[in-house]
């Protein structure tokens, strides 16, 4: 509105924009199908081809990698889901308390923090309690999970905190007032409530973890070798077909979990609001 | 039937009247709910968990972090030395080492790499801002589905595993890459272009990772601006680049103090995309640091490092905390 109609600027700006996101992801699935082991170059005689997928899933190494990461990821994202709701909750509801400040800075900080930074300070952390109370002994699955639900509870506080404070508490507060006590108020009236933001937390929190390769670094001991610690270290040394059709997999899955996501939440907000104007039409 | 009634573990059976029971029978089910509430037991357990949590395992470490920058160096596991110790003279001492930020500060690596990761930071920061901003601001004024829709595509990519998409342009930007065949194809080119290894091939892993951090606060901002403020300076005579200049521009700087902080500073301790894409003779501080670590398994210089740039983002992160707590109670 107030840039002219005819400015190209905006326009372009978005053109280009979503070009650059995702023309890269867009050729790695491309790329996918080259029979040519040079990966960049296309190999018209036999492509397109399935064979880097069926060497994928020919692969043990990247396989026990994959089902290590998603194991880390389910636990990750459950304890980050509660730990996430709960300080989501104090943030967004329970007022003024000692040690609010605090809370807050500490769920931020996690946010932006060098995963450097956090990755050697949480595994000076183990070691320091190895020695003084003998646990966490040794590092491995435990280790790994604790640090990635350290760093992404943080973003599920934020999903559910937003989603709260987009409700003022007089819901909460009426069912108070009919008697309920604190823990039916949060069961019966709050939880509904931030559902879809629980959920979406959780899907939020597994993917941070499936993705992560510093902290892992960090917190990995012998033997517990993550699925992006697998793919760095094969890209590291260069470009490898592979590695392109496992992105491609992982691209198609993320991109219906999505849009999968996306119709759930649309049809509960639909409901939500047909409730509410029932009820509405009710007390009217 | 006529069987003895079984009185076992019923309740009530005078054979099994404990003193418990006969409290239960005089006072009834023990009532936790009015203490609970009293003494507010559960709300501290709410407030209580996730404080502990991260104290212990996000703000602790950073102390331990700062304590064994101090340390000396030792082969051994741990591989540093206490501060405190008993010495062979059954004197406790106290060894406070500061060679290892002496050592920082003298050896031209650590500076460069330093210097090199801020100048990273900022260019790649700006240069976001400068893609961001007009995408965000396009967004913003887009009609409701098409908003919904390009607000996906940002987001998208973000759930996308971080380590391949740039990995991706790795596959774009080599000699015989896409973008070199390409040009060559097109005979713009007769020699291949070396883009791999360079301040570019960096700055473009960067911007195209943290592009949807600076566009989402960018956009929530300017998503909220009533568009009356701008019909007003248009009455008032304002031509459209004045009003975006003196209106839109001023009241969207709290969008790009967040966004630039939300790039600025996990940037600073990038590992990832200068690993792949980046110079191999000029490292960044995350590389410095993982080097110490990993390849010297020198813990108290890594860890000297680290606070080192920890110094180094404390303003900016109280910044970050600011805006944001200033977001939230707008």
């Amino acid at each position: 509105m107030s840039l002219p109609k005819r400015s190209l600027l905006v326009p372009t700006a978005l053109a280009f924009g979503f070009a650059f996101l995702y023309v890269p992801i867009l050729s790695m699935v491309f790329f996918s199908f080259n029979n040519s082991r040079l990966v960049t170059v296309w190999d018209a005689a036999n492509s397109p081809t399935v064979k880097w997928y069926v060497a994928l899933f020919q692969n043990e190494q990247i396989l026990s990698a994959a089902w290590l990461s998603i194991r880390i990821a389910v636990l990750n994202a459950t304890g980050a889901t509660v730990l996430g709701t709960f300080a989501g909750l104090v943030l967004a509801r329970f007022g003024r308390f000692r040690g609010r400040t605090l809370l807050s800075a500490m769920t931020t900080a996690p946010l932006v923090m060098p995963e450097v930074i956090t990755g050697l300070s949480m595994l000076l952390l183990f070691v320091a309690l190895e020695q003084f109370i003998g646990w966490p002994a040794g590092r491995g699955v435990t280790t790994i999970t604790i640090a990635h639900i350290t760093f992404s509870m943080s973003y599920v506080t934020v999903i559910v905190q937003a989603r709260l404070s987009g409700f003022d508490g007089a819901l909460e507060e009426a069912a108070m007032d009919l008697g309920a006590r604190p823990a039916t108020v949060f069961r019966r009236v709050t939880l509904p409530l931030i559902l879809p933001a629980i959920l979406s937390g959780w899907l939020l929190a597994f993917t941070l973890s499936w993705d992560d390769l510093v902290i892992s670094q960090f917190v990995a001991g012998p033997g517990s070798t993550t699925l992006p610690m697998v793919i760095f270290s094969k890209v590291r040394l260069g470009v490898s077909p592979d590695v392109n059709a496992l992105a491609t997999l992982m691209i198609l899955v993320v991109a219906m979990g999505v849009v999968l996501s996306a119709v759930v939440l649309r049809r509960s907000e639909r409901r939500l609001e047909r409730e509410r104007r029932e009820a509405l039409a009710e007390t009217a | 039937m006529a069987g003895p009634t079984v009185k076992v573990g019923q309740v009530g059976d005078p054979e099994r009247f404990t003193p418990l029971w006969a409290a239960y029978y005089r006072f009834g089910p023990p009532r936790w709910e009015p203490w609970l509430r009293r003494s507010g037991a559960g709300r501290k357990l709410v407030i209580g968990i996730p404080l502990v949590w991260l104290c212990l395992f996000f703000l602790a470490p950073f102390f331990i972090d700062f304590k064994i920058s101090f340390s000396e160096t030792r082969l051994a596991m741990p591989p540093y030395a206490p501060l405190l110790e008993w010495g062979p003279d059954h004197a406790l001492s106290f060894h406070l080492h500061l060679a290892n930020y002496r050592f920082l500060l003298s050896d031209a690596l650590y500076v460069s790499s330093y210097l090199y990761s801020l100048k990273v930071a900022l260019i790649s920061t700006l240069l976001c801002l400068l893609l961001g901003y007009p995408m965000a601001y396009g967004i913003a004024r887009a009609t409701p589905t098409a908003r919904n829709l390009m607000l996906m595509l940002v987001i998208l990519p973000f759930w996308t595993s971080f380590l391949l998409r740039v990995y991706a342009w790795m596959g774009l930007l080599r000699n015989n890459g896409i973008i070199n065949s390409l040009l060559l194809w097109l005979g713009v080119i007769d020699q291949p272009v070396q883009m791999m290894q360079t301040d570019f091939a960096v700055y473009v892993g960067i911007v195209y990772s943290y592009l949807p951090f600076m566009i989402l606060p960018l956009y929530t901002n300017l998503e909220k601006h009533d568009p009356a403020l701008l019909e007003a300076a248009a009455d008032l005579g304002a031509r459209p680049m004045r009003a975006f200049l003196r209106v839109t521009l001023p009241l969207s700087f709290p969008g790009i103090a967040a966004g630039s902080l939300l790039v600025f500073i996990p940037v600073i301790g990038e590992y990832v995309i200068p690993s792949l894409l980046g110079r191999p003779d000029q490292l960044m501080i995350g590389r410095v640091l993982s080097d110490e670590f990993f390849s010297n398994r020198d813990w108290p210089v890594a860890s000297a490092v680290a606070i080192a740039m920890l110094a180094l983002l404390v303003v900016p992160i109280v910044l970050l905390q600011r805006v944001q707590a200033r977001r939230e109670e707008a």
